[in-house]
């Protein structure tokens, strides 16, 4: 250990300052080119040891030498970095004490007994550097830290800001794809609704169908009747016509026969005329009970249409089961006049009524547990005072247990058996009286002894 | 020889008149219409010696031919000279109502259209009968 050995301390503190400003500073990032070059401050150290070692050159200035070049490093990389806030207060916490040591390096160069003589007041002033390099180091640390703090501050908000919005972007894609599928359940929704109102008026056409289907009989029947009254009077005229020309041929022509002859064939032709209306009437009737509806109103015979539809819906049934007859009474009330209405709809409801009617007397009359029974039906038509209009079908049937009278109006409800009724009837009884014209439909009823429905119409 | 029409169909009445008009004017027969069951008994009650054969539809509102039927057999079981004939006449000539028909007594079933010509003979028959 001839010489300068001291300088290896030097390199040590140099190193292990480079290490402290490094980590301060963050050199790795803020200065990567000079963050390298500083892993070579060791260099010039061991160049001056070689240096002086070549010389020979013993000195006890040559660490401090190196250390001043050591500094003087560290304050150009603070000048490169004065931007930063830490580095500028490092800066002003180093410079003393490196103008100090560099000013006394000076000096022991060239005088160093002046350096000797004041050493006092160099020790004080080297002191003096000394605290006030680690007082302004600390306040740059704690600079350091508080920006530290903030800038992680700054970091958690952001962070939390892409979160925020990564939230909005994942809630927006959420809303977007809810919105697809309720557009979609929606659209759905609106096939299905649409589906469903075929379906009804598919359902209201067949209901019609099949109710009409039941009355072919009964139709059969009246159209029958005027057309054996077309057959019979055809046939009369002819045997008429026969006999008044003989009556012509003979020599002593009896001129009140054959004015009594033209009368009657008279008479028959329009007795043939009525009972073709009469046919052409009931299946005009048929037809327009089977034709899809224009629920037009027009003025309507209630009383008419009552008695035509009684009629079917009686040899309906007739026709059905032979053994069946049942007393009818009607009173149409004169006064009733026209009213507006759509007359297939209302034919539909006075069909359902009386066909019901019919069905109950016609289930008590076999049930046979009423001696002496005698199933009446019976129709009424009133023009009430108040302008109103009311029919009232009355049976003296099975009746409507109390359990079920509230559930008789809704859609599919039907206590007959599986293939004799739809369950439709008096629910589209109900919403052609209700909705259609703006009346009533209520029901009487007591169970065993009979039921009378009443439809009320505005006038 | 007296028969007695029941039908509702008011038309029957004139049809009859013109079909059996030379009969009617001959004489031989008188016909008399009721357009009801009730109608039918009430002139029945009325007439009961000179009726000597009821033709009744079935099919009528109020009481059915067929009641009308057990009525008549009822009350006129025997009474002088003889009980009336009655022939139903109807439209629903299935074999269930003509059973019933007979059971209650019916003396004769025909159904409707009415076959004249064939109905003209049977009544004729009867009014030799009668006669």
């Amino acid at each position: 250990m001839s010489v300068n050995t001291t300088i290896f301390f030097s390199i040590l503190i140099a190193v292990g300052l480079v290490r402290v400003i490094r980590k301060f500073l963050d050199l790795p990032t803020r200065l990567p080119r000079i963050n390298r070059l500083l892993d070579y401050i060791w260099v010039p150290g061991v160049v001056l040891f070689a240096l002086s070692s070549l010389i020979h050159w013993k000195s006890d200035q040559l660490d401090e030498l190196y250390l001043l070049f050591v500094f003087g490093v560290g304050i150009w990389v603070l000048l490169r970095l004065r931007t930063y806030r830490p580095a500028r207060l490092l800066l002003l916490a180093a410079l003393p004490f490196v103008a100090y040591s560099a000013f006394e390096l000076v000096l022991a160069l060239v005088a160093p007994a002046m350096l000797k003589e004041y050493d006092d007041s160099f020790e004080v002033a080297q002191a003096f550097t000394f605290i006030w390099l680690f007082t302004f180091a600390l306040i740059a640390r704690n600079q350091k830290n508080q920006l530290e703090k903030d800038r992680l501050l700054r970091e958690e908000e952001e962070k939390a800001k892409q979160r925020i919005s990564a939230q909005n972007v994942e809630l927006e894609r959420l809303v977007a794809e809810r919105t697809a599928t309720l557009t979609q359940q929606a659209e759905e929704l609106r096939y299905a609704l649409t589906e469903l109102r075929i379906t009804q008026n598919q359902l209201i056409q067949s209901e019609k169908m099949a109710s009409l289907g039941e009355l072919t009989a009964g139709i059969a029947h009246e159209i029958q009747n005027p057309l054996n009254f077309v057959t019979n009077f055809s046939d009369v005229s002819t045997e008429l016509l026969t006999e008044l020309e003989e009556e012509q041929q003979k020599p002593d022509r009896d001129p009140e026969l054959e004015a009594e002859i033209l009368t009657d064939l008279k008479q028959n032709l329009q007795k043939i005329t009525h009972h073709g209306q009469r046919a052409a009437s009931i299946v005009r009737a048929m037809l327009e009970h089977s034709r899809a509806n224009n629920g037009e109103r027009q003025p309507t015979d209630l009383n008419k249409l009552a008695d035509e539809y009684l009629r079917l819906a009686y040899h309906g049934l007739r026709a059905k089961d032979k053994t069946f007859n049942a007393t009818i009474t009607t009173f149409f009330d004169p006064s009733l006049g026209h009213i507006s209405a759509v007359s297939q709809d209302l034919g539909r409801v006075l069909l359902n009524l009386f066909t019901n009617a019919f069905y109950a007397v016609q289930k008590k009359q076999k049930d046979g547990n009423t001696p002496g029974y005698v199933p009446t039906v019976s129709v009424n038509t009133l023009h009430r005072s108040s302008g109103e209009v009311e029919i009232r079908v009355r049976d003296n049937g099975t009746g409507i247990p109390e359990s079920v009278k509230d559930k008789i109006f809704q859609p599919f409800f039907t206590t007959k058996p599986t293939g004799e009724g739809t369950g439709l009837g008096l629910s589209l009884s109900y919403d052609i009286i209700t909705k259609g014209h703006g009346g009533t439909l209520t029901v009487e009823t007591e169970e065993g002894e009979g039921t009378e429905f009443i439809i009320r119409l505005p006038g | 020889m007296k028969i007695l029409v029941v039908d509702d169909e008011a038309d029957v009445r004139v049809l009859f008149e013109q079909r059996f008009r030379r009969e009617i004017r001959s004489g031989l027969f008188t016909f008399s219409f009721a357009y009801s069951g009730e109608e039918a008994l009430t002139y029945l009650h009325d007439h009961a010696s000179e009726v000597v054969l009821i033709l009744s539809d079935i099919n009528m509102p109020g009481m059915s031919g067929l009641e009308l039927l057990r009525h008549i057999k009822q009350t006129y079981a025997a009474p002088p000279p003889t009980p009336p004939q009655v022939m139903m006449l109807t439209a629903y000539g299935d074999d269930p109502t003509r059973q019933q028909a007979m059971q209650l007594g019916a003396n004769d079933f025909l159904t409707k259209p009415v076959d004249f010509v064939a109905l003209k003979e049977k009544l004729t028959v009867l009014a030799s009968h009668e006669n």
